[in-house]
């Protein structure tokens, strides 16, 4: 089954086509990488996904319901929740209260402050934050203020999630960490979709990868298909 | 030692002794003077508290208080012939608010210092619009305001202190103040995990400007006389901003002990040094900024902590 799907999605900056006429669908239960050199427009396609910016053309379908033209916070009670490239956590929050703004906010059904604390502490636990859950997010090292984006994220009980280069600035310690998780978060059932830098992490985790490139689709396929095409390979290495 | 009054039931006691104190103070108060004075110091309370409520945990500085009180004072000028002085109050609160749903719908997509000029700009627009409308339309210049004793104008004040305490303190305790706190912090986070922040903006915009107009609505019966430049003076604007500075926003109590130092202080000075007023109260705020950039209130937890460590010592 399609979770996500979009037909001929184009978003101009100016003159400039940031993103144009992509056809993309994520299936159910899969992990979907999206790579492309900086200024493809990857993060544009997840910006048009999430509501943040708004389509030139073409559409975009949750589950089979058009999702163009809705507000983020809207796309976000659908179902699609995100993470940000440059992490933008609540730094004079304590960490648990950034996850209980997302269970608080993001999911369509009320509960109750006691409920929401023992889900919130729950999530801490799953992402490896249960230690600091009364720090100020800001006093958290990269790694773990990615983490707690994941937890706030996965606070408004996504079907879909959308990771923006989770493993960027991360050794290679907490990015083999952020690979274990990112697998962890596909076996409760949650579909994600992520665009990632870190090519061993790409490869290894995705079931199935898009390459864009000035905007456009320049490729679809499992890992090994991409690593061996042609065309992406001379873009990456510039031959 | 035991202790006769724990921590939890010590702060709700002090707070209801002192507003059984200001509630009876009438009755013993030697003079109208210190009614007026208790007055005007509320007053302040009201719009720095209601200044707070939406500007304090969003970082939206909103030069808008001098428009919502203006209004309120028109009200009070238009409706006090021909409703009673309760409705009026109500109806300034009630304009206000409206007033502010309008602008906040088109102007919180505005962030930074353009907001905070646009909300300014307000101000000005609304006093050149009622001049422009009393000169040429109903050709007046000022209007007079239905008298009220002090008495009441101290009482109904104190009601509508008690009220915007009430909302701060709810809105800060319930889901919505933490929903403001990421506003301020990561708007576009804060839309992405399901936060509706346009309307969240714009609904504590509003209930913030009740206040203001039910404050307006109130102060205009003392000042019988008023026209476009009493009613909307810009210094109302930047008084709030000011004094919620000066107290620190941290705490709820930092805006409240703020504008009350503030404005008795500035009483103070303007009666008994009215030559140095404005320098020697340019050069405390000049030093509170300086070194205590959490305001006065960021001076408790200091102090506290000093006392906590000296009585440690000596046991």
């Amino acid at each position: 089954m399609r979770v996500l799907e979009g037909e001929k999605v184009t978003k101009y900056f100016g003159g400039l086509a940031a993103v144009s006429h992509v056809d993309f669908h994520v299936d159910q239960g899969e992990i979907f990488g999206l790579i492309g050199p900086n200024g493809a427009g990857k993060t544009t396609l997840f910006n048009l996904i999430s509501g943040a910016l708004i389509l030139k053309s073409g559409v975009i379908r949750f589950q089979g319901e058009k999702i163009t033209g809705l507000k983020p916070h809207q796309i976000c009670r659908r179902g699609v929740a995100r993470t940000f490239q440059s992490v933008k956590v609540f730094g004079n929050m304590p960490v648990l209260q950034n996850v209980l703004l997302g269970l608080m906010f993001g999911t369509p059904t009320a509960m109750s402050s006691a409920a929401a604390t023992r889900e919130a502490t729950g999530l801490l636990e799953f992402v490896g934050l249960s230690a600091m859950s009364a720090t100020p997010a800001k006093d958290l090292t990269l790694a773990n203020q990615k983490r707690l984006e994941v937890a706030r994220a996965l606070a408004t009980k996504p079907e879909l999630l959308l990771l923006d280069e989770l493993m960027a600035g991360l050794n290679p310690t907490e990015v083999a960490q952020a690979m274990e998780l990112v697998t962890k978060i596909r076996d409760k059932g949650i579909t994600i979709l992520m665009i990632e830098h870190v090519m061993k992490a790409i490869m290894n985790v995705c079931d199935r990868i898009m390459v864009l490139h000035h905007g456009e689709k320049i490729a679809e396929g499992t890992p090994r298909e991409i690593a061996t095409n042609k065309t992406v390979v001379e873009i990456y290495l510039g031959e | 030692m035991a202790r006769v009054f724990s921590k939890r039931s010590f702060l709700p006691g002090l707070l209801l002794l002192v507003l059984i104190l200001l509630a009876t103070l009438p009755l013993y108060a030697r003079g109208a003077y210190i009614l007026v004075l208790l007055a005007a110091i509320l007053m302040y309370i009201v719009l720095t508290v209601s200044w707070t409520i939406f500007s304090g945990p969003t970082g939206y500085i909103s030069l808008a208080p001098a428009a919502f009180f203006g209004v309120g004072i028109y009200t009070a000028a238009i409706l006090g012939k021909v409703l009673p002085l309760f409705a009026v109050v109500v109806a300034g609160g009630l304009i206000s608010f409206i007033l502010a749903l309008l602008v906040g719908t088109i102007t919180l997509r505005l962030r930074g210092v353009y907001f905070a000029i646009f909300t300014f700009g307000l101000v000005v627009l609304i006093k050149e619009l009622l001049l422009f409308w009393e000169i040429t339309i109903t050709h007046t210049r000022g209007r007079f305001v239905v008298l009220v004793d002090n008495t009441t104008i101290y009482y109904v004040m104190l009601g509508i202190f008690v009220a915007v305490m009430l909302t701060a303190y709810f809105i800060r305790r319930s889901k919505y103040g933490l929903a403001l706190q990421s506003i301020g912090e990561y708007e576009e986070a804060a839309a992405h995990i399901g936060i509706n922040v346009t309307m969240v903006k714009v609904i504590t915009f509003g209930i913030s400007a009740i206040f203001m107009g039910a404050a307006g609505a109130i102060m205009a019966t003392r000042w019988t006389y008023i026209d476009p430049y009493v009613a909307f003076n810009p210094l109302l604007s930047f008084l709030p901003v000011l004094m919620a500075i000066f107290g620190g926003m941290g705490q709820l109590y930092g805006p409240v002990i703020g504008a009350a130092i503030f404005a008795y202080t500035e009483e103070l000075l303007l009666t008994k040094f009215p030559y140095y007023y404005m320098l020697t109260f340019g050069i405390i705020l000049v030093v509170v900024i300086l070194y205590l950039p959490n305001g006065l209130v960021g001076l408790i937890p200091k102090l506290w902590r000093r006392r906590a460590g000296g009585q440690r010592a000596s046991t």
